[in-house]
């Protein structure tokens, strides 16, 4: 059972300016006796969450709604796992797996094929998993020969079809997705499209930040409106959009 | 299953989610990462190899420019140094070989160790993995770099008519444990160096410094009479170093040496443990 349980989830990132956090600094304070008085070990705080809770069960496709600077992206590497809340806890039951930047890892002299494998360590399969799936990922990516080439030579609609192929080849109990991955010519679109249905179908858990009305509809049973780092809304989807697109 | 309470310590590993939460205790949190690191490790195999390729693509002869260069390097301090010491080419020529290769493995382990996880800021904000597979990663690449830059050795003992020993192999072992104490140094200051950034500037001052004082371009014997041996004995890259070299050079490491790193090794891992147990979860935050 794939679950997310967030309790008084709060988010601080200290802020080291140049100044702050140099070593020059920490003496010299000592001897200036810290005109400057900020917040405990004296540095600067800004908090990027605070006091999030909701619990997310199996079958719930969330869609993340909230201004630039709401706190979606920080909420998203929450769910990832990769910052640790400051206070409060989550628990997130589930591998999860985030489709935030699918180009990550991708070398542009190395040919399509090393990319495979390199994105593919990138999203965590392993060797064996990879072995089974490296045909399947060449033949989506439709680029035939190309993938002897190297990457840098792709036009940019083929650049997006390796990663994309290479990306939605890993099937999460829990995905998170900043923005809908939209690739490529009307063709590929089409494929790619199905295979992204099909993700977050077979996905337990869905979380997908977007600007997008229609898209939000279409993938979501449950919103989540974010507003200064707190959940303003969260509810079904037809009461929260129109809450927040006016 | 993975839970991040703020205050927990609890990592263990999952199949593709990396790690979970089973224990909590002592130095559990350093522990899992480490170990699944380890596990994972060929991440950071991939990785490396990609960072020297990558470095080298599209040029004919590849990583072997790295040979080349020190090669070049070898032979012309070979030259000047030899003639300024007044040291028989046979012997020094070799001397003055394995002590630079060596000691431009340590010195760019250590001087890329502080950027271990600055460099890879992107990979750690997006992608959940253990933070060590960083450090791993920039010590196989320089374990690569050293594995191009080891194929001048054969060489220089051909020119110079000098035939190796079976002592030879009695660097493999010293190299392990060098490598075991590069990773804890290289730990630390990654961690330091997510935080403090001026460290690594910092860093890099101090092993220059390190090197002058360090015998590598200089032969211990060359000290003049006046100074104690404590000069030698007392600095811990001498022994890091001399681990490794000595064999080489068809001299049995001295025991001391062999102790010394050792001891470093147990007491680096302890202090490098608990700094990485006590402030890895902040390291996101510090990038």
């Amino acid at each position: 059972m794939a679950s997310i349980t967030l309790t008084g989830v709060s988010v601080e990132f200290p802020v080291f300016n140049a100044a702050s956090r140099s070593l020059k600094n920490r003496v010299l304070s000592v001897a200036t006796g810290g005109a400057i008085d900020r917040r405990g070990d004296g540095h600067v705080i800004v908090r990027g969450l605070e006091d999030v809770s909701f619990s997310v069960k199996e079958g719930d496709r969330i869609g993340l709604v909230g201004h630039n600077g709401s706190g979606k992206t920080t909420l998203l590497r929450v769910l990832s796992g990769i910052y640790r809340p400051t206070s409060g806890s989550a628990v997130i039951d589930g591998e999860c797996v985030s489709l935030i930047n699918i180009a990550l890892g991708i070398d542009p002299e190395a040919t399509g094929r090393e990319n495979i494998r390199l994105r593919a360590a990138m999203m965590g399969m392993r060797r064996d998993e990879l072995r089974e799936q490296f045909d399947d990922i060449a033949e989506f990516t439709g680029l035939g020969d190309f993938l002897d080439m190297p990457f840098r030579t792709y036009s940019s609609g083929m650049q997006l079809r390796l990663a994309f192929s290479t990306s939605t080849a890993i099937r999460p109990e829990i995905l998170v997705m900043d923005e809908w991955l939209s690739t490529g010519d009307e063709d590929f679109k089409h494929k790619a499209d199905k295979r992204l249905h099909e993700i977050v179908n077979t996905t337990k858990i869905l979380v997908l930040a977007s600007h997008s009305r229609e898209l939000l509809q279409k993938n979501c049973n449950r919103i989540l409106w974010m507003d200064h780092g707190r959940v303003r809304l969260d509810g079904p989807v037809d009461e929260v959009l129109p809450a927040y697109f006016g | 299953m993975y839970r991040t309470v703020a205050h927990s310590r609890a990592w263990a590993e999952t199949r593709t989610g990396f790690m979970l939460p089973t224990r909590t205790g002592f130095l559990a949190e350093a522990f899992a990462d480490v170990g699944a690191a380890i596990e994972k490790h060929h991440l950071a195999t991939t990785f490396s190899w990609q960072d020297v390729a990558q470095r080298y693509r599209r040029s004919r002869v590849g990583a072997f420019w790295l040979t080349i260069n020190m090669g070049v390097l070898i032979g012309a301090l070979g030259f000047v140094f030899g003639t300024l010491f007044r040291s028989p080419m046979q012997e020094f020529l070799p001397y003055i070989c394995v002590s630079l290769i060596i000691w431009n493995f340590i010195s760019t382990a250590i001087n890329e160790g502080c950027t271990a996880f600055i460099g890879a800021e992107g990979i750690i904000l997006q992608v959940r993995m253990p933070l060590f597979t960083h450090v791993l990663r920039t010590l196989y690449r320089n374990l690569i770099i050293l594995g191009h830059n080891i194929l001048i050795y054969p060489v220089v003992l051909l020119a110079v008519g000098r035939m190796p020993t079976w002592d030879v192999f009695l660097a493999v072992p010293g190299l392990v444990i060098l490598v075991l104490n590069l990773l804890w140094i290289m730990l630390i200051l990654g961690v330091l160096c997510a935080r403090y950034r001026d460290m690594t500037q910092v860093m890099q001052n101090l092993l220059q410094v390190i090197m002058y004082l360090t015998p590598v371009m200089w032969m211990p014997r060359t000290l003049p009479d006046g100074i104690s041996r404590l000069v030698l004995d007392l600095n811990p890259f001498y022994h890091l170093i001399s681990v490794v070299r000595d064999p080489l050079l068809g001299v049995p490491p001295s025991s001391f040496s062999w102790m010394a790193c050792v001891v470093y090794a147990i007491v680096g891992w302890i202090v490098a443990l608990l700094l990485f147990d006590r402030y890895r979860h902040r390291i996101p935050y510090w990038l």
